[in-house]
């Protein structure tokens, strides 16, 4: 089967989300789709999966045209989507999930639970997905239930299957793991259209690679033609640094001192298990890890927001185990927290508003019981100017911004001011290649501007490119501290499995 | 379909939740039109649709007429708006920071019984008797909407269940209260209180004009839009409104950015109990002049759908209490003139709420396509 997008046109009021776009994919190959955040890679997936119609241009199967006005219509013809966020039903168990819209009926209707199960244990074993047709959803970590999702699809014939930033949810194993089921899609005579804006991904599994910039093919590639920069290069239309730019720390005095910290969950168990460590003035302190080993906890005791069991922490010559998430930001301590929709901005607020979420009762910004909307217009405007926060301005919702712009809100927020101490988690989640690099060189600058910086965050890559000293979390404790400088992340990678690398002490 | 009406539907194709909301309330009056010729049964049965449809008419003009057709109407309107402007700004400031205010009934029953207290128990003039007495009504309700807020804060229990049993609670301390000797009318062997002194009542609006006795319209009309005004600036100008409406929209980041949640859960009961207090004593000080067990009727369930309709903004608030308290003294005019009863305006208001609640089904009806499906803030899960 041959699927193409031939001159897809697109209009949104006031953007052209896809312009004159034209696309093929075959049975038996990978073709990745790499572009930016707001390039136009949804957009063009829902024409694809039917959920809206084109302005222009059409969709061809094998040559003929077709008319798709439902993702029935779709999935009719062939096509499965596996979606960035899951569409599961979390009480029902895998074989239900499965079957959910397809039920095998037995007499009168009654649902053929045996036969379901049997279908889910047949594509399991087949594409070696490894399922329970009996387990909960509620109970599986997310790169199982994405398996729930893929076996969906191929329950349902697809012939191609779309996956939309599949690897966003997944930890560094369960993406290997990842690459293989989408090889044995491959292998099995499927088409394959991976939508991502990670590079090494499309790298790694790609046929072909078609970049996508502000709605257009900019071109395609095959990967071997190709590499990282190159890549970016087409998707931000600049030469971008992969590399972070930095020279070697001068460390001064401790800022930040944890002693011994124990934190526990609300039902009593350890999660982060008598840390100590320090992060001295101008240098950036990595904690690597994977996600789930106390990392969270750790920053939001760190932050305030948590209580702290046992220990203390200390901010320069202060002890604020028992101070305010307020009192902290007045010390001095940005919070750049991990999940930006979550915690770190109000989305339904406008963009103004959420720059000062953190300091709107600050005299700078308030006289008595009124917060003086002037200063703030004005301070925001500086401040979507000085951190290049693309928006259409600062009354807009920060909903409408992209997830690299929405962090750019947060980090302008956190760095703004002066500091003595710097905590981000996961600071380039689901940001762009543009906005990353730019995430990072400010992080840097605020490093040598004297700032103590912690980054917490589960993509080696980051922690190895910005950290100056790197200390691996593993079941709530510190494994390890490690030069990054001297080891590999592959090392490192064992640290974080709780193992050693052959040869440590 | 004639064109004209695809023509509209495009042309609403972008409205926004404004539009949303008219239609919603042209929606009710349409499926009206339908339960008063159903409710007709004898023009039905003889199968009469011209009386039927006249009976429709008659009704509606009446809604007009008896709700804005004649001074004694728009008095009779600005009566009923009053606790409604109020009870609404009460419920949609708690709205706005995440809370579901089921209890306005109970603390307007709070502030109401304070207030009567102020007003026969003391004898200053006016100047001084009124605002105090308004004060107790505000101290009042804000105490008794402490009680939920409190209960939260410290153990997360759900405001909706507890407000909703204190409704039972208030409404029974003063049925219990209007039987002591300190409430009870001495002549009086039912429960009723004494009448509050003739200084503590509010002006009336019309004193001026002679011989109008039937003009009762008095000036808490005024208070209910200070209130208005206020909630306004609360919530765009000052910093614990900011803090409300962070809290509403997202308690986690409320929290991350240092506000504190268990005081702005505290905050918000204490607030929106002040104003619904506030509104008990208007009723009592403007309207009655003394209280009954029931002075505060359904009011506060009222001041919930008003909340809904105006969608916990100042404007819309004000808008839907006065569609509310026009629709009040219209039906009584309706159900007086028309062989209409007076349950239709329930039935309206229900319809209103509800297309309001399903604004995919007011789209689908009106073939609107718009972006924004929200039904507006209001509160989150039970789980929280």
């Amino acid at each position: 089967m041959r699927l193409e997008l031939a001159n897809i046109t697109k209009r949104f009021p006031g953007v052209v989300a896809n312009d004159d776009v034209s696309l093929s994919v075959s049975s038996g190959e990978v073709l990745s789709l790499i572009g930016e955040n707001g390039a136009g890679k949804s957009t063009l997936m829902n024409i694809l999966y039917g959920m809206y119609r084109p302005d222009s241009g059409g969709i061809r199967i094998d040559g003929s045209t077709v008319t798709f006005t439902s993702a029935a219509d779709a999935i009719e013809a062939g096509i499965g989507m596996v979606h960035q966020h899951f569409m599961l039903v979390p009480v029902f168990t895998v074989a239900e999930n499965v079957v959910l819209g397809v039920e095998p009926t037995g007499r009168l209707g009654s649902l053929d639970i045996a036969k379901a199960r049997s279908m889910v244990k047949e594509i399991s074993d087949k594409y070696k997905l490894d399922l329970d047709p009996d387990a909960r959803i509620e109970d599986l970590p997310v790169g199982i239930q994405q398996r729930v999702e893929i076996v969906k699809v191929l329950l349902r014939d697809a012939k191609i299957v779309v996956f939309d930033e599949p690897t966003a949810v997944l930890t560094p194993s369960e993406i290997g793991e990842f690459f293989g089921i989408v090889k044995s899609l491959k292998d099995s005579g499927r088409g394959v259209v991976f939508i991502t804006h990670k590079l090494k991904e499309a790298l790694a599994i790609a046929d072909r690679i078609a970049v996508l910039r502000r709605g257009k093919v900019v071109g395609e590639v095959a990967p071997h033609n190709a590499n990282e920069s190159t890549i970016a290069e087409m998707m931000v239309g600049r030469p971008v640094q992969l590399v972070v730019d930095k020279k070697i720390a001068s460390p001064g005095a401790a800022v930040l001192s944890v002693n011994d910290l124990t934190v526990m969950d609300p039902d009593g168990r350890v999660v982060v298990d008598g840390i100590s460590f320090a992060v001295h003035a101008g240098e950036v302190v990595g904690i690597a890890g994977v996600q789930g080993n106390g990392q969270t906890e750790l920053v939001e005791t760190l932050t305030g927001l948590r209580d702290a069991h046992a220990g203390a922490v200390r901010l320069g010559e202060f002890d604020i185990s028992d101070a305010s998430p307020r009192a902290r930001h007045r010390m001095g301590m940005a919070h750049i927290p991990e999940d930006r929709q979550r915690q770190g901005l109000v989305t339904g607020m406008t963009v103004a508003q959420n720059l000062v979420l953190t300091r709107y009762h600050s005299e700078e910004f308030s006289k008595g019981m009124q917060v003086n909307w002037d200063t703030v217009s004005t301070k925001a405007s500086e401040l979507v100017a000085e951190y290049d926060i693309r928006t259409s301005g600062v009354d807009v919702e920060a909903s409408t911004l992209s997830g690299g712009n929405q962090q750019k809100v947060i980090v302008a927020r956190e760095l703004s001011r002066d500091l003595k101490l710097a905590i981000a988690s996961q600071p380039t989640r689901g940001v762009d290649v543009g906005s990353i690099e730019y995430i990072h060189s400010q992080i840097i600058a605020e490093r040598d501007a004297g700032t103590a910086v912690l980054i917490v965050s589960t993509e080696l890559d980051e922690v190895m490119a910005l950290a100056d000293r790197v200390l691996v979390m593993y079941r709530g404790a510190i494994v390890a501290e490690v030069d990054p400088k001297q080891v590999s992340a592959l090392d490192i990678g064992l640290y974080m499995a709780g193992s050693k690398p052959a040869g440590a002490a | 379909m004639p064109r004209w009406f695809d023509a509209l539907g495009s042309r609403l194709n972008r409205i926004n939740s404004v539009v949303l909301t008219l239609l919603a309330v042209v929606s009710a009056l349409i499926v009206g039109v339908f339960v008063i010729v159903l409710s007709d049964v004898e023009a039905l049965q003889s199968g009469d649709f011209g009386r039927a449809f006249s009976e429709v008419a008659n009704a509606y003009k009446a809604l007009v007429t008896g709700s804005v057709g004649s001074l004694r109407a728009i008095s009779d309107t600005i009566n009923n708006a009053t606790p409604f402007i109020i009870t609404g700004v009460s419920v949609a400031v708690a709205f706005r920071a995440g809370l579901f205010n089921i209890g306005a009934t109970g603390q307007m029953i709070a502030g109401g019984t304070t207030a009567t207290w102020v007003g026969f128990a003391m004898d200053g003039p006016g100047i001084v008797q009124i605002p105090l007495a308004l004060l107790a009504g505000i101290l009042g309700g804000a105490a008794f909407g402490a009680i939920p807020g409190v209960l939260k804060a410290r153990t997360g229990a759900h405001e909706v269940i507890t407000t909703i049993m204190l409704n039972y609670i208030a409404s029974f301390m003063l049925l219990w209260l209007l039987t002591t000797d300190l409430f009870q009318r001495p002549e009086r062997t039912d429960p009723i209180s004494k009448f509050v002194s003739d200084a503590s009542r509010l002006p009336t609006l019309f004193g001026f004009m002679e011989g109008r006795a039937d003009l009762t319209a008095h000036s808490g009309i005024l208070l209910a839009l200070l209130v208005v005004v206020l909630f306004w600036w609360f919530l765009e100008r000052s910093k614990m409104g900011f803090e409300f409406r962070a809290f509403g929209m997202n308690a986690d980041a409320a929290e991350y950015a240092g506000m504190r949640a268990k005081r702005l859960t505290v905050l918000g009961m204490v607030v929106a109990g002040g104003i619904a207090g506030l509104a008990g004593a208007v009723e009592i000080l403007g309207r009655y002049g003394y209280a009954t067990q029931s002075f505060a009727g359904t009011i506060g369930f009222d001041a919930i759908a008003i909340a809904l309709l105006g969608r916990s903004t100042p404007l819309g608030t004000l808008l839907a209490a006065l569609l509310f308290g026009a629709l009040q003294s219209g039906g009584r005019t309706m159900q007086a003139t028309t062989e209409v009863p007076i349950d239709l305006i329930v039935v309206l208001r229900a319809l209103i709420v509800m297309f309001i609640a399903a604004p995919l089904l007011v789209k689908a009806i009106w073939r609107v396509k718009s972006a924004d499906v929200s039904t507006g803030q209001t509160f989150k899960g039970w789980g929280s």
